[in-house]
């Protein structure tokens, strides 16, 4: 692999402190973006360097950015930082050991998109790195790199870290404004989108930690460094997290397109124990799971997308043979209901029953009905939810019956989990 | 009740923000550190200095699961037991608790030091399992592990 890039500062001892940061060249970014760059030029940089959004979706930031109504002020920019994916952790490395490196992206972002007040939305739990971004955003209005007339440029931005309270449904956008607002963290009906009407119905700029920490090396390099990595559709470097039954479990920095087979066995060290795999889900808990004969799937949208399955978060999960797949399939159903936030019925019902149902095939009480009843439940929450926590919620279930329908049966019939002793 | 010192830093809240309803869930986090929960009179003092309704305020608490409405023992163990943790063992950490502590998930000691509750997804798949005890993770654990942080935290 060569040199790191986002994932340059982590290990380095302090490097959470601005002194370390800026001694490795931060901030060098940002004064560059500001002397060199009109905001509508930076939108374009980004625009042509083809980076997408890394919380899952992958809709072009730059696009994403152009979107914002011309002349309408005051406008937002949210950092969405409310981790929650199942499987993922890339941004809470990004947060704890390269604080700076966020908000350095998101002051060029918010120059680009004419932003003057920002919010990184953390979630609660991560306590730990909330503090380091604190200190971090201290450091940087003592250093003039936030509040009045940024480097002399004119530029004014204040940056305010809000801090979630255990909600999953906060990490979908709308979701996040109405959290952000001091509601229930409940969708709101799109359109309008944020871009033209999110936070207090202001023109709002919503992207995740690790897309925005992207923007500083694309100043910096440029839009055809980042084109040459990656393919043309998916071009640049992604952070994809690992866990499960691998040996070396952890965050990896790759370009896009790397096979997922280089990713499990060259840098996470290749299933734990030896024991071969049964399946992967690899993109995050929602994305369906697939099974190895795809392991040289290579990992960029189109790929993934290809095989029906999604990039997603980049959350690769590796599931080794003697595990269960109805007892899987039943903790993420468990999750899905608990997050559902309530506020439209095909989600809210659909997950409980789809919970319920797992529940009790995995507890020896199924019923030979069961499969096309939950196919039969999946088809009326798909498409039919208010937001997209309800298609989250089919992608385990729905793939795993496709992949391990006899699996299914097998408790069904023996009327047990046969991976239980 | 709510002190001086919590009501001035709420107030203080929600000038920083653009729309002082924004402050709201700091505001309620405040409290919780104050008392340790969220009692309907907590929730009715942090609604009165927001400006805003109880039902308002208590509709906010509900939804959160960071919020505790029921008393919560000096030291809130949270254990994962979503996919990455389950699939190395949480089930065995959260039985372990059980026995260690002569509680069931959801229970308080009759003590008043822990807490033990099932969580969702902490984001440290990769050093799972994992627990959180208040605001500290605790990764890549073992019953060995266990056994000397729980001693940890009775010698505090």
């Amino acid at each position: 692999m060569a040199e790191p890039v986002l994932l340059r500062n982590v290990g380095v001892p302090d490097s959470h402190k601005i002194e370390v940061y800026m001694q490795r060249g931060g901030y060098q970014a940002l004064r560059k973006a500001l002397k060199e760059f009109q905001p509508a030029a930076l939108v374009d940089l980004v625009k042509r360097s083809g980076l997408r959004g890394r919380g899952g979706a992958g809709f072009p930031a730059g696009v994403k950015w152009s979107f914002l109504p011309k002349g309408v002020y005051p406008r937002y920019l949210v950092c969405n930082a409310d981790e929650g994916e199942p499987g993922t952790f890339k941004d809470r490395v990004l947060i704890e050991h390269d604080p700076h490196g966020l908000i350095e992206g998101i002051i060029i972002s918010c120059y680009a998109c004419e932003v003057n007040t920002a919010f990184i939305y953390i979630r609660g739990e991560y306590e730990f790195g909330a503090r380091r971004l604190e200190q971090a955003v201290q450091e940087a209005y003592a250093r003039g790199f936030l509040g009045k007339n940024i480097l002399g440029s004119g530029f004014n931005l204040d940056l305010i870290v809000h801090r979630g309270a255990g909600a999953y449904i906060c990490g979908e956008e709308t979701g996040m404004l109405t959290s952000l607002e001091g509601d229930r963290g409940h969708p709101k009906l799109k359109p309008p989108f944020p871009a033209s009407e999110g936070l207090y119905r202001k023109p709002t700029v919503i992207n995740n930690v690790e897309t925005l920490f992207n923007v500083p090396f694309i100043v910096e390099r440029g839009a055809e460094w980042y084109t040459s990595m990656g393919t043309e559709k998916s071009p640049g470097l992604k952070l994809f997290c690992i866990s499960g039954h691998v040996n070396k479990p952890g965050v990896y920095e790759l370009p896009l397109a790397t096979p997922l087979r280089t990713l499990i066995y060259d840098y996470a060290g290749g299933p734990l124990e030896g024991k071969p795999i049964k399946a992967i889900i690899p993109g995050g808990s929602s994305t369906p799971m697939i099974t190895p004969e795809h392991l040289d799937v290579p990992l960029d949208y189109e790929s993934l997308a290809a095989i029906g399955t999604m990039l997603g978060s980049g959350a690769v999960v590796v599931i080794g043979e003697g595990t269960c797949i109805v007892r899987t399939v039943e903790r993420l159903a468990e999750f899905y209901r608990h997050e559902s936030c309530g506020k439209c019925i095909p989600c809210r019902e659909g997950t409980d029953w789809l919970y319920k149902i797992l529940h009790r095939i995995e507890h020896g009480g199924g019923r030979e009905e069961d499969l096309p009843l939950m196919l039969d439940i999946c088809n009326n929450i798909g498409g039919k939810s208010f937001c997209p926590l309800g298609d989250a919620a089919l992608g385990p279930v729905r793939s795993s019956i496709a992949h391990f329908r006899e699996e299914y049966l097998q408790h069904i019939r023996e009327k047990r989990c046969p991976f239980q002793d | 009740m709510l002190s001086d010192k919590a009501k001035s830093e709420i107030q203080q809240l929600k000038a920083r923000y653009p729309h002082p309803n924004s402050a709201l869930l700091p505001a309620l986090a405040l409290a919780q550190k104050e008392h340790g929960w969220l009692s309907p009179e907590v929730l009715e003092e942090v609604a009165e200095v927001m400006g805003l309704s109880p039902a308002q305020v208590g509709s906010v608490a509900s939804f959160y699961t960071m919020f505790n409405r029921r008393p919560v023992g000096k030291y809130l163990v949270q254990v994962c037991t979503n996919v990455a943790c389950s699939l190395l063992g949480a089930e065995h950490i959260v039985e372990h608790l059980k026995r260690k502590l002569g509680i069931n998930v959801g229970e308080t000691t009759p003590d008043g030091l822990f807490t033990l509750l099932e969580v969702e997804c902490l984001g440290s798949c990769g050093t799972a399992p994992v627990m959180q005890v208040n605001d500290t993770y605790y990764e890549n654990l073992t019953a060995e592990k266990i056994d000397q942080i729980l001693a940890e935290l009775r010698r505090r």
